[in-house]
């Protein structure tokens, strides 16, 4: 229902959320295509919040189910562009 | 991230080409929007490319297109309506404030009206008082509306984008005054539209301002800084919701607020915002918070009048001497 | 000074929220104090109208130590009102509390801003001339703060040094006894999954919850953990107030209470319990949260951990601990299926509950997970 986001958008908006949550990460030099629970210190209420952030922000609904295909950065922009384009051709 | 040098009108332009071409959903209707290019020509050249299905040029009637753009939105379109000036907008307060904004609410949240609607504000262009008045504020009274003053070419571009991805009506003002100005575009796609923006870092004064006044308030600091004086300039940017942790934060660390805000001082934007300042963080205060805005009078069309009526760089710069004792 | 958790001696208030003859309400915030541990927001335990403040922000003073006179609502002023300073003073907000800060006397300003207001600047410049009633933390006006990284590492050595003598404390007088055991957590997380299909986003539930809530639970039919070791012997708790150990980014932890664990919803849980984290990490925890603590639950299941033997944190005389929810080879009904199970381990002090006691609290634990609709 939405205008469909850029890759560099959702990777923007996750980066942010994540630095806001671990402000003591270098979020810049996150590798995209490792989790990120293998490159910071994030725990499952960190991640929660950053699903929700995520939700708030792209406005895009995150079934719990699909939790694990957001856990890296190549994930997550994936994902939300798989969501967003789906809805495109409405 | 990619800079390039463009103007605020292109880049409103640019903005609503890439909404157009990224989502079929989406589509620009208001008076001269198509055969002219706009008012403010930000549309110049779309109808050519996007033909008159989505570039629609609607009668001289704000409530009948507003209206329309309500409907289409709760059929599930995108619609983004132009409407020449803020002046004019108030023909359709009843389609804005009783329709847009409350559907979500008195339908129960089973609807919702992705609206965005764009117009140019603001004085000093000698357009005389028809055109040229600044009810960005009234607008950010209600609520059900998200209220935008974009002021830079990034965000007259990424606070479009941004909006069009909001469930629920958005009102952007652009200050007709900024169309011509230049400034680098920073290719990133979406603006944060729930966050104001530090423009300037400060320690004596907090310069609260947004659209058209940024500019003026940024210069002020300039002139300021070579006296010795260090203003912070905020750019509220999203006078609904307001950013209030930011203007909390920055008023906390200076300890002195100047409003520089263009609509005239009595029941202003900027009255509610030295509210929130008293409300959050007076015992931050080292003086009374002061405002810089119109003289109370319909913006005059002599050029010298309407210059004498509207803030400008040295009456900012006062204001904050008065502050500090300078 | 409240006691914010054993082994605290001494604490210092960082400001004041109210002023004499503001009037408070129980649970209000009337200050701020930074303890070993954290910066914390006292709440005031009663009713009534300030009367006076007796120690000044600065000041470390030992816990127990009165800090303000609070008059109860109907009892009358025990003195005449005080006179409010030298008449109208034309001072701003931020001066006036910045002299309260540094203890400059209010009479001794002389105003050099617009209009002869005085200013910070003026009390600043009053407070460098040596017009200081009394020391304060910062020194000189200009600076009255470490410089901010300088504070935090000051800070993680305190909180290191506040677990050492807690922790030594424990494991010197406590005689802990361990007892564990495996959870099928098959049902929990079926339940889980289906229930969360049916939140948004914003209001899905952590298993921990269901953890902490089965704890607070099984508190109820084992009450003889719930307690507090005093004056050599232990006293029992009506309410149940689970601490919740959190890690802190910068190092370090903290167990601040989730309030009547057992009388909350899971959703209220799940939001109280996101709060607390919230606000332990961003170092806004109330006093209350760290001093009610009647019994601590950790888990180290994030970290990989199956079994953890927890340290009991005094005055408290238990200590449950989660290790990760893995699948493992689980006989149910004869037959054998693969099936997330928990380890949970009771540490409790054996002065107070025998083995006989701890395991009928691990089994309640146990049976109320195996029923997740019911907590």
């Amino acid at each position: 229902m939405s205008v469909p986001l850029t890759a560099e958008e959702v990777a923007r908006a996750a980066l942010r959320i994540l630095g806001e949550i671990a402000p003591e990460a270098d979020v810049a030099s996150l590798k995209p295509d490792v989790s990120f629970r293998d490159q910071m210190d994030i725990d499952s209420m960190d991640f929660l919040n950053f699903v929700i952030a995520l939700h708030e922000a792209l406005r895009i609904d995150i079934p719990e189910a699909d939790y694990s295909k957001l856990s890296s950065l190549t994930g997550c922009v994936n994902y939300v562009l798989a969501m967003s384009g789906g809805e495109k051709t409405t | 991230m990619t800079m390039t040098k463009t103007t605020y009108r292109e880049a409103v332009r640019a903005g609503l080409r890439e909404a157009l071409q990224r989502d079929p959903l989406v589509f620009l209707m208001g008076e001269d929007v198509g055969r002219y290019g706009g008012t403010y020509a930000c549309s110049h050249g779309l109808l050519e490319e996007f033909g008159p299905e989505r570039i629609r040029d609607a009668p001289l009637s704000e409530s009948a297109f507003v209206g329309a753009g309500i409907g289409a939105a709760l059929g599930g379109m995108k619609p983004i309506v132009e409407v020449m000036t803020v002046n004019f907008s108030l023909l359709a307060l009843d389609q804005i404030v009783n329709n847009a904004a409350t559907i979500r609410h008195m339908s129960g949240g089973q609807f919702s009206i992705p609206l965005v609607l764009r117009m140019a504000t603001g004085g000093g262009r000698q357009v005389a008082a028809q055109h040229s008045h600044s009810f960005e504020g009234w607008y950010a009274h209600i609520p059900g509306i998200t209220v935008l003053t974009p002021a830079t070419v990034t965000d007259a571009k990424g606070m479009l984008l941004a909006a069009l991805r909001e469930p629920d009506p958005v009102l952007i003002f652009e200050h007709a005054y900024l169309y011509p100005m230049e400034g680098e575009l920073e290719e990133a796609g979406l603006v944060d539209i729930s966050k104001a923006a530090l423009r300037r870092q400060g320690r004596d004064v907090s310069l609260l301002t947004f659209g058209g006044s940024l500019w003026k308030s940024l210069e002020a600091a300039e002139r300021l800084a070579a006296e010795g004086i260090e203003a912070e300039v905020i750019d509220l940017r999203v006078l609904r919701p307001l950013d209030t942790a930011t203007i909390l934060a920055s008023v906390r660390k200076t300890h002195r607020a100047v409003i520089v805000d263009e609509a005239w001082r009595t029941g202003s934007f900027a009255a509610e915002i030295s509210a929130q300042i008293m409300e959050g963080a007076f015992y931050d205060l080292d003086g009374p918070v002061a405002r810089v805005c119109s003289a109370e009078a319909p913006l005059p069309y002599p050029k010298h009048l309407e210059d004498a009526a509207l803030p400008n760089v040295e009456g900012i710069a006062r204001a904050v001497r008065g502050l500090l004792g300078a | 000074m409240p006691t914010l958790g054993a082994d605290m001696s001494d604490g210092t208030l960082v400001a004041w929220k109210k002023k004499p003859g503001d009037p408070v309400t129980r649970g209000e915030i009337i200050a701020e104090v930074e303890t070993d541990k954290a910066a914390i927001d006292v709440e005031v335990f009663t009713t009534g109208v300030i009367e006076k403040m007796l120690v000044q922000p600065g000041e470390k003073v030992p816990v127990g130590t009165v800090l303000a006179i609070i008059r109860e609502a109907g009892q009358p002023a025990s003195a005449p009102a005080p006179q409010a300073g030298p008449g109208r003073l034309k001072i701003s907000p931020s001066a006036r509390q910045l002299a309260l800060e540094l203890g400059v006397e209010l009479a001794s300003l002389q105003g050099t801003g617009p209009g002869g207001a005085i200013s910070r600047e003026d009390v600043v410049r009053v407070a460098k001339a040596g017009g200081m009633r009394h020391e304060t933390r910062g020194g000189t006006g200009e600076q009255p703060l470490a410089p901010v990284a300088e504070a935090a590492a000051d800070r993680l050595l305190r909180m290191r040094q506040a677990i050492a003598a807690a922790m030594t404390r424990s494991k010197r007088e406590i005689p802990h006894y361990y007892l564990s055991t495996t959870i099928g957590m098959g049902r929990a997380m079926a339940w889980l999954g289906e229930e969360n299909l049916k939140r948004p986003v914003t209001e899905r539930l952590l298993y921990g919850v269901l953890l902490i809530k089965a704890v607070a639970l099984a508190l109820r039919e084992v009450p003889e953990l719930n307690a507090v070791w005093k004056d050599g012997q232990a006293a029992q708790s009506r309410a149940i107030h689970v601490g919740v150990a959190i890690s802190l980014r910068q190092g370090g932890l903290v167990a601040p209470a989730l309030h009547d664990t057992d009388r909350q919803s899971l959703s209220e849980l799940m939001q109280n319990f996101r709060d607390l984290v919230k606000r332990a990490r961003a170092g806004s925890l109330r006093s209350s949260e760290l001093s009610d603590p009647t019994i601590t639950v950790t888990s180290l299941g994030e970290q990989g951990v199956e079994t953890v033997f927890g340290v009991i944190y005094p005055p408290q005389v238990a200590l449950v601990g989660f290790g990760k929810v893995v699948e493992r080879p689980w006989v149910a009904e004869g037959r054998v299926l693969p099936s997330p199970v928990v380890t949970a381990t009771l540490s409790a002090d054996h002065r107070v509950t025998d083995g006989h006691r701890g395991g009928l609290f691990l089994a309640a634990v146990d049976r109320l997970l195996q029923e997740p609709s019911r907590l």
